[in-house]
């Protein structure tokens, strides 16, 4: 085991697969001189070069497309975008191609292309570098959507992505760059079909993926002091999703809150919330909650942003609400 | 101009023109008859621009295209039956009928669409030349393209980052002077659109795009400096489209008179006479090409009628890929 940061993580996994196949490049906005704006690609350009650790233009669309044409050309492209934010601007090429091209051709071509990007909120970003769009993307059929939460899946999400026939986008909460932890020596390629418990309890099934994993364990840990016991779900893939855990959590426990750091309107959490009526209404003992992000572009200022998220306070009130409710 | 062809050659070029002017009216015809649906583009006048273009490119290169493509797909080699079959929407169509007129993908010949999202199709193109530079590959990818696209960021994304990258991308704009109905004059600041090109430092040229052999001889010049590794080339081909936009256009925006006008340099006609009168070719030689295109698009659209629908049970294939995945461990708590 050594010590080691989520940012280390995703460098080590860029690393082994930029040795492991050269056909993988990365490229994006400042990933190799600068050593990219979160510093995860620091070091590549020297070990790699400047043909396979590539800086582009500011011009998402154009580096996007061209990793859809890289991929289709026989090679593994890694693009980076900077933030979600930013890949708005790529939009066309990632929901009008690289989601459609294997459909559309009748099976003939398919795109083997990852894209890391970082989102969502906690670092006083404002509203135009600190949105949760992974709900978005994962409404979009022919693309994957993968949440890495923890070391393990920075770690190995990436290799498995690029294994991956189709688009694969990855979601790197900005907060968890520098999350600290273990990481076992052979840490290697993890799945990204399921979904994981990484919390075991009887009585609240907690379903969240990404930046509000560790405030939900926060909560499960508060709540265990006053003898609720949650089960807390890490989606870790947010498309296709990992039904059969969720459902087999709610189904043991008979309650389930979801937390997502998206808006509530049209999001993910209420896709998780549809799909429990839909398939586990009669084990259901109480209605379903969610904790999610005020309706609002998020605010600059610490308290206010603070405000908009969810907090671990606001799940453990939901799970309250919903136990007393029916005791 | 270059006036010395080969009788072969020329005869070659008529056939290939002829093929998509022919091909596009029975597309018409079959539109009206309810046969073919969605949206319709037709190439008509614009056929010496992909038939002159198609004529440097080897089997490895590769090609973009628009929704306007079926010239180009035809010029390329995509058999006319899989074309037409594509158009009814039969899986035995060049992309399983799943694409229809505006999606034509064929493996086979490298052809990577009929991309409908104007420009959206340059990033692929700057993407696929990449990954031949990467490969060490002398190969061209040559990025069809419109007028329209040229007020696309991604036209200005695309030809900065393939001159930065000096990656081989062929791109021929199609310049027929209208996007969809709005006249280039009325949507861009610059219309000498080879100018915008050279601002990339990119050699650029204009050309008749009404003259299969002025395409031909800039494509080839294009094409061999660009396979020679001097990065990428852009030719701007002057056309006139002489069909509406699509079926849908009540033709508000332009003359007809306008249309007159450039019907008179009809790229098919003028082409064939020059044939004639070069002595290259006899009105016998002609009517034999007519009836031989003629025979080939019967033939296709007996080959669609007789096509056969996608089950509904494979609606959902193909949108990911089958392949199996490799186990790993499912996580579980620490």
């Amino acid at each position: 085991m050594a010590t080691t940061t989520y940012r280390e993580a995703l460098r080590a996994g860029l690393r082994e697969a930029m040795v492991k196949d050269p056909r993988v490049f990365l490229m994006g906005e400042d990933v190799g001189q600068y050593g990219g704006s979160y510093a995860v690609s620091k070091g590549l350009l020297a070990e790699f070069g400047p043909e396979r650790i590539r800086d582009t233009p500011l011009s998402e669309s154009v580096f996007v497309g061209a990793g859809i044409g890289a991929a289709l050309g026989g090679m593994r492209p890694i693009v980076e975008v900077m933030t979600v934010n930013f890949s708005l601007l790529a939009l066309d090429q990632i929901v009008n191609n690289a989601a459609t091209i294997r459909h559309m051709s009748g099976g003939q071509f398919n795109i083997p292309l990852v894209i890391r990007m970082a989102t969502g909120a906690g670092r006083q970003l404002a509203a135009q570098h600190a949105h949760s769009l992974e709900g978005w993307y994962a409404h979009i059929p022919g693309i994957r959507i993968v949440a890495p939460a923890t070391l393990e899946d920075a770690r190995g999400m990436l290799w498995t992505a690029l294994e991956d026939p189709d688009p694969v986008l990855i979601f790197e909460h900005q907060t968890l760059y520098n999350m600290e932890g273990t990481l076992a020596d052979d840490a290697g390629p993890v799945d990204i079909d399921t979904a994981a418990v990484r919390r075991q309890g009887k009585d609240v099934s907690l379903i969240t993926y990404g930046g509000t994993l560790g405030k939900t364990l926060q909560a499960a840990e508060s709540l265990a002091r006053e003898g609720i016991a949650a089960d807390v779900i890490d989606l870790r893939t947010l498309r296709p999703l990992d039904m059969p855990t969720v459902l087999q959590s709610v189904r043991k426990t008979h309650r389930a809150v979801v937390v997502d750091e998206g808006w509530r309107s049209g999001s993910l959490s209420a896709e998780i919330v549809a799909r429990l009526v839909e398939q586990a209404f009669y084990d259901l003992d109480a209605p379903v909650a969610r904790v999610c992000t005020a309706e609002v572009p998020i605010p600059y200022p610490r308290h206010l942003e603070e405000a908009a998220l969810p907090q671990p306070a606001a799940i453990v009130t939901a799970v309250h609400a919903m136990v007393t409710h029916h005791e | 101009m270059s006036d010395t062809i080969e009788r072969e050659h020329g005869l070659h070029l008529l056939a290939d023109m002829l093929r998509i002017r022919r091909f596009e009216e029975k597309c018409a015809e079959c539109y009206s008859a309810g046969s073919i649906r969605g949206f319709l583009h037709l190439y008509i006048g614009e056929e010496a621009v992909a038939v002159g273009a198609m004529q440097v490119l080897g089997r490895d290169d590769a090609i973009v295209a628009t929704y306007r493509e079926h010239g180009h797909a035809l010029a390329r080699g995509i058999s006319m039956d899989r074309l037409m079959a594509e158009m009814y929407g039969k899986q035995e169509g060049c992309s399983r009928g799943r694409g229809g007129s505006m999606h034509v993908f064929d493996a086979q010949t490298r052809f990577y669409g009929g991309n409908a999202i104007v420009g959206g199709a340059l990033p692929i193109a700057v993407g696929l030349a990449l990954a031949d530079r990467m490969q060490q590959r002398a190969r061209v990818t040559a990025c069809f393209f419109g007028d329209g696209a040229v007020a696309e960021g991604e036209f200005h994304e695309s030809l900065n980052l393939a001159a930065l990258w000096k990656l081989p991308v062929l791109f021929l704009c199609e310049n027929n002077l209208y996007a969809m109905g709005t006249r280039i004059d009325r949507a861009q600041s610059q219309i000498d659109l080879a100018a915008k090109a050279r601002s990339y430092l990119m050699p650029a040229e204009s050309v008749d795009g009404m003259d299969v052999l002025a395409v031909e001889a800039a494509a080839t010049r294009a094409a061999e400096a660009v396979r020679r590794g001097g990065g990428p080339v852009f030719i701007e081909c002057r056309t006139y489209r002489f069909r509406a936009h699509s079926m849908f256009d009540a033709e508000l925006y332009r003359e007809k008179s306008e249309v007159e006008t450039w019907k008179t340099r009809d790229p098919v006609r003028t082409f064939t006479a020059r044939l004639l009168e070069g002595g290259l070719a006899t009105e016998a030689d002609v009517a034999a090409l007519e009836t031989s295109v003629s025979g080939e698009i019967a033939r296709a659209v007996r080959f669609a009628e007789a096509g056969t629908w996608e089950p509904v049970d494979d609606l959902l294939k193909d949108v990911y890929s089958p392949a199996p995945r490799r186990e790993a461990p499912v996580l579980g708590a620490a």
